[in-house]
């Protein structure tokens, strides 16, 4: 459910592009939170032009005041580090975006410092908005004009609805199976207290504060293990595991080359490994991802190159993604075929280069031996399609389409902010029960945790209790 | 057809709900008359012999605290009393007492007959009249050809409506208890378009108590403090009897499972769908096979009867096999039943086309209420009879609705689950049904509703100054606990002496209360002002709202978030069909259920929080088109 009234946080500028990054955060907490994680550096040179006149203001102008750009410092206090250097603005209700008191932290553009600034922001009391929800609160607070209703309408939509599916596509694997998990275990804890609450004169097992607080540290420990992956997933660590595959000359190098111009390089050339295959480390729109440009894997007789083939069949095998160049001025090969049966079943980006020569090749055959692939035209001499690349790269990243195992962890904000959430619950209950508080109290932060969770995976808790009661426990007159 | 005579409120049935229902209406000044098939069926407990239990005692505290009779009537009548759960947290302490059934009806029924403005008559209504023009309700037609007329019905007719009782392979028409049944007014009700479906319950068989071998038992007894349920009864004293508990066991299983073939529920008769969590002890053989034993809980019905009820073990086998199993039980070989157990099949109506002050959404001015709606239980039936009852009043005055919401009350708790969220089954309050379970506790019903109560008429003044006094008497107390300090040479001894560590500095009590080891009577011993006089029930309210401060204020922000989206209402006019953005699922059932309010639309199962929020985009373009 979406509240009007809580303060909600995300990162208001497009991920990776530019050096600057905002944070913004919107609701009544605004303030409190901004206090609590920005503290404003003090100007040297301000600093002595105002003890010349007056004392007092030096105290003041070292607050956080309403409109004013400060620059000062993240920190986390907790951690007792510091995050990053940023300038920061509070602005006092209704003269904002959203018509609540709103704050903007403007980072370093670099993803990492983005994202753990704002899981800071969150840890101290925001919740991650919505999609389009400033939009709609904009809206709903009368700032918008009466015609944008619809486009609002349009962006809940859209993206709720998608983002709920490549949400739930993200939770591929590991992760899906590991919350169902840890929510199977709270599960069974909440109907343990549930059936000693409700039905005190049964024939059952009594809960007791030790198997409590032991199922508690138990269900807080998988919690912690599943964020722990969050902090390192590998695709904030390592990158995107891309690989580029075609014939010679279909365009690779330029491809490489496209990319390289558009975006920053992080790592250049590790020096030859073997002598094909070249990688890169670049940053695609805050993602980091990993570039091989394989050698080829034509069957051969020459040792060297059947080593490099062997690297470049190793390479694709580890992947996330597979970028497939073909000449699309020609007809397909024997040596195009004999990629598609390599690659059919990984997740492909076929690129069908060379457009500006004219395309003849059948993209329908393609399309048949690769029911999964996206078919792109470009053209790399033109330097055309690049940013259509790049789309899809963002979209197979957060709408969920990279399947690699392990690849995608937790790197949905909304999946960390919940997971720490549920944490926190998990430690407030544990902390309950060492306290001595009654059954009825320790439930109220465990039944938390299990609906945090529950929201990562869209589902909500009405009824799962009273079904494992009455599924578990033989209960009636 | 003749009429009769001419009332307010005409309400159809004198169990718990009809009871309530009747009384309310009385009591709010409308000339009612309650009908029911037999008097002998006035507030009768054609199940267990008492009243509360988790959840269900929060219900009868409520209802108490609103001017209803359950509390009073179960403090006349119980002969056991029980606060159950006191070690599991105060959200959760419930109370139950055991009722004599026989005297549980004779006090209702004598209430009901002084009552002022309330007619109690036997009769069996056959069908509802409706003016042809208005389509609202007009009276009701007797199965004598005599016409009632009244400007509001309340339907109330519990487990009577196409009574169908299974016994074994035997199976006929009947009320509950072998009463008559009400057979026309079901197909009346159907030809009205109420939507009606059949619903099952069971009750386990009656036995003598003098053919039981307690020595093989082990006794349940009352608490020797005795908690009344009415907040109009400080203390009450009372000889109390006890319960007994023994156990089945493989050889009582085997004769279960050897005659599973012999089993109504087995062989398919029975449509209605029962309850989980009143499965029959066949069904519990059935499911929970590795179960070494199934308790079971012998209940005296009363003083005046040697009849037993016994708990856990409702059966629709035959009785032949019944007799087999329970020989095999210690206590019980030589069991002499009385009234054999048996499942019972009803028509009730789909509470999705009731609105929340339950009336009918298709026939105005006729009010639906207890297992009538799908519940189960006495106080449910007792809860929805109340706020019915109260409604109808309300209505025909020209006011506004009195609903109970979430926050609020397990009454609202009740009603909302039911008319929000349907039920597939009959319906049974748990605490754990509740989101605001630390607030909605049964220790201060009085104090979330009696003012409620009195506002709308029907708390008495006696209570009402009652009421006012505790409550300053709690907050003027809890006030000086909040400002009076002790220095840590007043209280360490103290505090170490119970367990918990000493303090540095002067520290308030109210402090010092927050440590589960101290209480309030305990720190009288470092407290050196003078202790005002207190009841039992202001220091138990002063000790659980200073011990859970905490999570109570944070349940307490929760609720004032809930209520925004309470607050946000939804006209009963409003076309879904017309939201541009709404997906069609949650057209659908907004369109059937027509909520009142953006919170009561969100917990209709189907409608998205993003369905909530085009919701709120439509009624800002709405407001701000109107505002033009």
């Amino acid at each position: 459910m979406l509240f009007k009234e809580d303060t909600i946080a995300a990162i208001a500028t497009a991920q990776g592009e530019g050096g600057i990054g905002i944070i913004r955060i919107s609701g009544p907490e605004t303030f409190s939170i901004l206090e609590r994680v920005f503290v404003p550096v003090r100007r040297k040179r301000d600093e002595q032009e105002r003890l010349k006149t007056d004392v007092v203001n030096i105290e003041a102008e070292c607050k956080i005041q309403n409109r004013r750009m400060r620059y000062g410092k993240i920190l986390d206090r907790e951690a007792g580090k510091e995050i990053d250097e940023v300038m920061a603005v509070f602005m006092k209700a209704p003269y904002t975006y959203t018509k609540e008191d709103v704050a903007e932290i403007h980072c370093h553009g670099n993803v990492v410092s983005l994202r753990n600034v704002l899981a800071l922001v969150l840890r101290k009391g925001a919740r991650i908005a919505e999609p389009g929800e400033f939009t709609k609160r904009a809206f709903l607070n009368g700032r918008l004009d009466l015609s944008q209703a619809e486009a609002v309408i349009d962006l809940i939509r859209a993206k709720t609805d998608t983002g709920f599916d490549s949400a739930m596509g993200q939770l591929s694997g590991n992760i899906s199976k590991e919350i169902s998990e840890i929510r199977a275990a709270l599960l069974m804890l909440l109907g343990d207290i549930t059936v000693n609450i409700e039905y005190p004169d049964e024939d059952i097992e009594e809960i007791t504060y030790e198997g409590l607080t032991n199922s508690l540290s138990q269900i807080g420990d998988m919690i912690a293990g599943l964020l722990s992956t969050a902090e390192t997933g590998k695709i904030i660590k390592e990158g995107l595991k891309v690989a580029i595959v075609g014939k010679p000359n279909v365009g690779k190098s330029s491809l490489m080359n496209a990319l390289l111009r558009e975006n920053r390089a992080i790592v250049t050339e590790i020096p030859g490994t073997t002598r094909d295959t070249i990688e890169e480390t670049i940053n695609v729109r805050g993602i980091p991802i990993c570039l091989t440009d394989t050698a080829g894997i034509r069957e051969t007789e020459d040792k060297i190159e059947k080593i490099g083939i062997e690297k470049s069949r190793a390479s694709l095998l580890a992947s996330d993604l597979i970028i497939f160049m073909i000449d699309g001025s020609t007809t397909l090969t024997e040596e195009d075929y004999g990629i598609i049966e390599k690659v059919n079943d990984k997740p492909v980006l076929v690129l069908l280069n060379k457009e500006d020569l004219g395309i003849v090749i059948d993209a329908n055959e393609i399309e048949k031996r690769l029911p999964s692939a996206k078919l792109v035209k470009t053209s790399m001499s033109k330097g055309e399609g690049v940013n259509e690349i790049e789309d899809i790269i963002e979209v197979l990243v957060y709408g969920g389409k990279v399947r690699n195992e392990n690849s995608v962890l937790i790197t949905n904000a909304r999946h960390k902010d919940l997971l720490e959430k549920s944490k926190v619950a998990i430690g407030d209950a544990i902390e309950a029960a060492r306290f001595g508080e009654p059954l009825d109290i320790i439930e109220i932060d465990a039944k938390e945790a299990y609906e945090l969770l529950g929201q990562i995976v869209g589902q909500s808790v009405s009824g799962d209790i009273i079904e494992n009661v009455f599924s578990r426990f033989c209960l009636g007159k | 057809m003749f009429v009769m005579d001419e009332y307010d409120v005409i309400v159809i049935g004198a169990g718990h709900a009809g009871c309530e229902a009747g009384l309310a209406t009385a009591r709010m000044g409308k000339r009612t008359l309650i009908l029911s098939i037999n008097l002998e069926a006035v507030a009768q407990m054609f199940c267990n012999p008492s009243i509360g239990g988790t959840g269900k005692g929060h219900l009868v505290r409520e209802i108490d605290a609103l001017g209803g009779e359950m509390g009073i009537n179960i403090d006349k009548s119980f002969i056991q009393s029980k606060m159950l759960n006191t070690a599991k947290g105060p959200a959760v302490h419930s109370l139950r007492a055991q009722a004599d059934k026989i005297q549980y009806h004779s006090e209702m029924k004598k209430t009901l007959e002084e009552q002022e403005n309330l007619d109690l008559k036997q009769g069996e209504v056959v069908d509802i009249l409706t003016d042809d023009e208005t389509g609202k309700v007009e009276g009701v037609i007797l199965k004598t050809n005599a016409v009632y007329k009244a400007k509001a019905v309340i339907i109330a007719t519990g487990t009577f409506l196409r009574g169908m009782i299974y016994i074994g392979e035997a199976a006929f028409s009947s009320g509950p208890n072998g009463l008559s049944p009400s057979l026309e007014l079901a197909e009346n009700l159907k030809k009205r378009g109420l939507p009606l479906r059949k619903f099952k319950t069971g009750t386990p068989a009656r036995a003598l108590s003098k053919s039981l071998d307690y020595s093989k038992m082990s006794e349940q007894k009352g608490n020797e403090q005795i908690v009344p349920f009415s907040f109009m009864n400080e203390k009450l004293q009372k000889e109390q009897v006890s319960c007994w508990l023994t156990y089945t066991n493989e050889e009582t299983h085997s004769v279960i499972r050897e005659n599973f073939h012999r089993s109504a529920l087995f062989g398919g008769q029975i449509e209605g769908i029962g309850a989980r969590y009143c499965p029959s002890i066949e069904d519990k053989v059935n499911r929970f096979a590795d179960r070494e034993r199934h308790q079971l809980f012998i209940e005296p019905e009363g003083l005046s009867t040697d009849e037993v009820y016994i708990q856990g073990m409702s059966s629709s086998l035959p009785e032949d096999v019944q007799k087999a199993f329970y020989k095999t039980i210690p206590g019980l070989e030589n069991l002499e039943i009385v009234r054999p157990a048996y499942a019972i099949e009803y028509d009730c109506i789909d509470p999705f086309d009731l609105k929340l002050n339950l009336e009918s959404k298709r026939i105005e001015n006729l009010f639906c209420a207890g297992q009538f709606n799908g519940s189960s239980g006495y106080e449910e039936a007792a809860a929805q009879g109340l706020m019915a009852g109260i409604n109808a009043a309300l209505k025909l005055d020209g006011k506004e609705p009195f609903i109970l919401d979430r926050s609020e009350g397990y009454i609202g708790v009740l009603i909302d689950d039911l008319v929000t969220k349907g039920t597939n089954e009959p319906y049974r309050i748990m605490t754990s049904r509740a989101e605001y379970r630390l607030i909605l506790r049964q220790d201060n019903a009085d104090l979330r509703l009696t003012e409620k109560g009195y506002q709308i008429g029907l708390v008495t003044q006696e209570r009402y100054d009652r009421y006012l006094q505790k409550k300053e008497n709690v907050e003027k107390e809890l006030k000086r606990l909040k400002s009076k300090g002790v220095s840590p040479e007043t209280a360490n001894e103290f505090l170490v002496s119970v367990g918990t560590a000493p303090i540095q500095m002067k520290t308030v009590l109210s402090e010092l209360l927050k440590r589960p080891q101290v209480t309030y009577e305990g720190i009288s011993q470092i407290d050196d002002e003078t202790r005002p006089e207190l009841t039992e029930h202001e220091k138990a309210q002063i000790e659980v709202q200073m011990k859970y401060e905490g999570y109570i204020n944070k349940q307490l922000v929760q609720i004032e978030r809930f209520k925004r989206l309470e607050n946000k209402s939804l006209s009963q006019q409003f076309d879904y069909s017309k939201v541009e953005g709404l997906r069609i699922e949650a057209k659908q059932k907004l369109d059937a259920i027509k909520p009142v309010s953006i919170g009561q639309a969100g917990r209709i199962s189907g409608v998205s929080p993003a369905d909530i929020n085009v919701l709120l985009i439509h009624l800002e373009k709405q407001r701000r088109r109107e505002a033009k």
